[in-house]
């Protein structure tokens, strides 16, 4: 589905990323687990296509195209869909309306009101865009409009940051959701690669392979469970060995 | 012939005379005497019968001319009422006449005539008040909810002329109606002036809604002069649309919250195109216990557009209380925006009075979220803009809401 191969990437003029390769199957869960400024959000944000994350060298191919300089919305187009850590709030515009503008397979009020409600969001599908939302309801409204989305790749920015324990359990069913994990796994489509800080997430979403980045390079890959563990014990520091 | 008295037309007649040199505060002077007055026209007694070209004007600036949700119409083109009716589930209701037909029927006109704008405010007022050419006059009688819109529309169909108007609407005690004002001009029409009184009478537990359309020219000056008391428990709301190039406007209306719960909301959705001068604001008084207001102004600055948005709350009573809210972008680096907002307790300490002012482009980190989720840039940008110029905070009927949106979208997409 996803692979990418030798990605440099500068931000403002620094080089973030430097040689990043990665590849993700159909039906895939990926963690990236590092520490703040190894370079997570910055990959994510380069699948994504976002400007301000320029690509100086190495390709991403998604379902064997080259998407290395296709702007965002035609990436999302394809079936790319990402969860923001910190959205922008965009006043006048309803949370309803992009449900309307994200739904893929035409408009559909039911649909929009169903997952507003899956997501306790009836009440703020008539609000500006993420405007004054509380912590929780940002990732909520994120999660809100991947469903209306359906992307292939869903790419998750910490999606527990800020979210207190009740939440977190509604959080992962939905990205279980999102993620297909509900079918066989033969049958699994969509992949994902979700960043995580403090690993909460993984007790309600099964990931199959993590890798931690840090400096702008993945370092090094496992079970995510194992690699959490050990990251835990004994903090990034052990990883800087790797380096 | 009037019924106002000869001592108080002699004493408008006298300060009138004494302002007609007197430069506005704000704004670009014009020299009046440029101006021709059009002729008088006949009238008719359907709006299906008014030309195609002055239905097709009227329409541009939001007139229903099926009339189908309206109570009931007045038109003025040029300097001649050509249409005024109600429409028969609505009468007894209300009133609606030219101010020349009021003035000769009702004495009791002169409490209403001159006061809540100065006759001697400027050259304009001064103007209107030696040059009479009717306005409409529309009363709602007490205790009347009129449940559709009102309609007025003030067309200019000759060039490089002036029109001018004088308009009264007395809502009386319990009474409620929305009143909408379309002025417009016909195409040919290129230069010119449109000089508008407006004085709103809100009577106890009344409530007006009132919405302005402008829609002119790139060669026009546009004065309107607008005051609005409103007593105990009543509510007026303003809604002010310009969406068309215009060589300058320049209005300042004021609300005079007289009455104890009363409150006052302006509304301002400005599109600033071509070479457009548009100085617009909105000044609330609360006099009133427990008096309330708030002015919501959008903002944008397209070509060469000059914005100055103008805000002014005075407190005069510890009771009050009242917000500002002044938003602009600017799509070019040729135009010019420039918010003022002003504050005055004035002997009131426990009032309370804010304001928010911001002037700022679409921030990218807005377009680009918007093209994670498939829209394009051009589409986002246009998201945006259609939110920033909330068509919502107006409390319009739906159809003129949609309308309203429509044309901001048509707006935008021929400026950009």
């Amino acid at each position: 589905m996803l692979v990418i191969e030798d990605l440099h990437v500068e931000v403002g003029k620094v080089p973030i990323l430097k040689g990043i390769n990665l590849e993700i199957n159909d039906g895939e869960t990926h963690i990236l687990l590092g520490p703040n400024g190894g370079g997570k959000t910055t990959l994510l944000m380069s699948i994504m296509g976002l400007p301000r994350y320029k690509i100086t060298r190495g390709k991403i191919y998604f379902k064997g195209m080259d998407i290395t300089n296709l702007p965002p919305n035609e990436r999302a187009k394809m079936g790319i869909g990402i969860m923001f850590q910190k959205p922008p709030s965009i006043r006048g515009v309803k949370l309803y309306q992009i449900g309307e503008i994200t739904l893929r397979d035409g408009n559909d009020g039911d649909k929009i009101r169903n997952y507003a409600e899956m997501l306790n969001l009836i009440n703020h599908l008539d609000r500006d865009l993420n405007y004054g939302f509380s912590g929780g309801e940002l990732k909520r409204s994120e999660l809100f409009q991947l469903l209306c989305q359906r992307p292939e790749l869903v790419l998750l920015d910490e999606p527990e940051s800020g979210v207190d324990l009740d939440n977190i359990a509604l959080i992962g069913n939905v990205i279980n959701e999102l993620l297909n994990k509900v079918d066989r796994i033969k049958s699994r489509r969509s992949s994902g690669i979700i960043v995580t800080h403090t690993g909460y997430i993984l007790e309600y979403v099964n990931a199959d392979k993590g890798h931690v980045i840090m400096d702008g390079k993945i370092i090094c890959h496992g079970s995510p469970r194992d690699l959490f563990e050990e990251i835990r014990k004994y903090g990034y520091g052990r990883c800087v060995e790797c380096l | 012939m009037s019924v106002i008295s000869i001592s108080r037309r002699e004493e408008l007649k006298r300060l009138a005379e004494s302002a007609k040199d007197k430069k506005a505060l704000y704004g670009e002077d014009i020299d009046l005497s440029v101006f021709e007055e059009p002729e008088e026209k006949e009238s008719v007694d359907e709006i299906s019968k008014l030309p195609p070209e002055i239905q097709n004007i009227a329409v541009s600036s939001g007139i229903d001319i099926t009339e189908k949700d309206r109570a009931g119409s007045f038109v003025q083109l040029d300097h001649s009422v050509i249409y005024q009716k109600i429409q028969s589930a609505y009468k007894g209701q209300l009133e609606i006449m030219s101010t020349t037909d009021a003035l000769e029927k009702y004495p009791e006109l002169e409490e209403y005539w001159w006061k809540a704008v100065r006759v001697d405010q400027d050259k304009y007022t001064a103007y209107a008040e030696l040059h009479p050419v009717h306005g409409y006059f529309i009363r709602v009688f007490p205790g009347q909810k009129v449940d559709r819109a009102i309609q007025a529309c003030l067309l200019l169909q000759e060039n490089a002329k002036m029109q001018n108007v004088h308009n009264i609407v007395i809502i009386e005690e319990g009474a409620s109606a929305q009143l909408i004002t379309g002025c417009s001009i016909a195409p040919k029409v290129k230069e010119g002036i449109h000089i508008g009184i407006s004085e709103f009478y809100v009577k106890r537990g009344a409530k007006l809604v009132f919405t302005m359309i402008h829609n002119w020219a790139e060669g026009f000056h546009v004065r309107p002069r607008t005051g609005i008391i409103v007593e105990d428990n009543g509510v007026y709301i303003n809604n002010y649309v310009l969406l068309k190039p215009v060589k300058s406007i320049q209005s300042f209306p004021t609300a005079i919250l007289e009455g104890e719960n009363s409150k006052a909301v302006f509304n301002s959705l400005i599109y600033g195109l071509k070479d457009s001068v548009i100085d617009i604001g909105s000044r609330i008084i609360l006099r009133g216990k427990n008096s309330a207001g708030e002015a919501i102004s959008r903002a944008i600055v397209a070509d060469r557009s000059k914005i100055y948005a103008r805000g002014t709350l005075i407190a005069q009573n510890d009771d009050s209380r009242a917000h500002l809210d002044c938003r602009g972008i600017l799509f070019s680096d040729e135009g010019m925006m420039y918010a003022i907002p002003e504050l005055v307790a004035d002997k009131s300490p426990k009032s309370i009075l804010s304001h928010e002012a911001a002037i700022g482009p679409i921030a990218e980190e807005e377009i680009e979220y918007l093209m994670t989720r498939g829209l394009s840039k051009e589409e986002a940008v246009s998201l945006i803009t259609q939110g920033f110029m909330d068509v919502k905070i107006l409390g319009l009927p739906k159809h003129l809401e949609d309308y309203i949106r429509r044309m901001i979208e048509l707006t935008q997409k021929e400026s950009m």
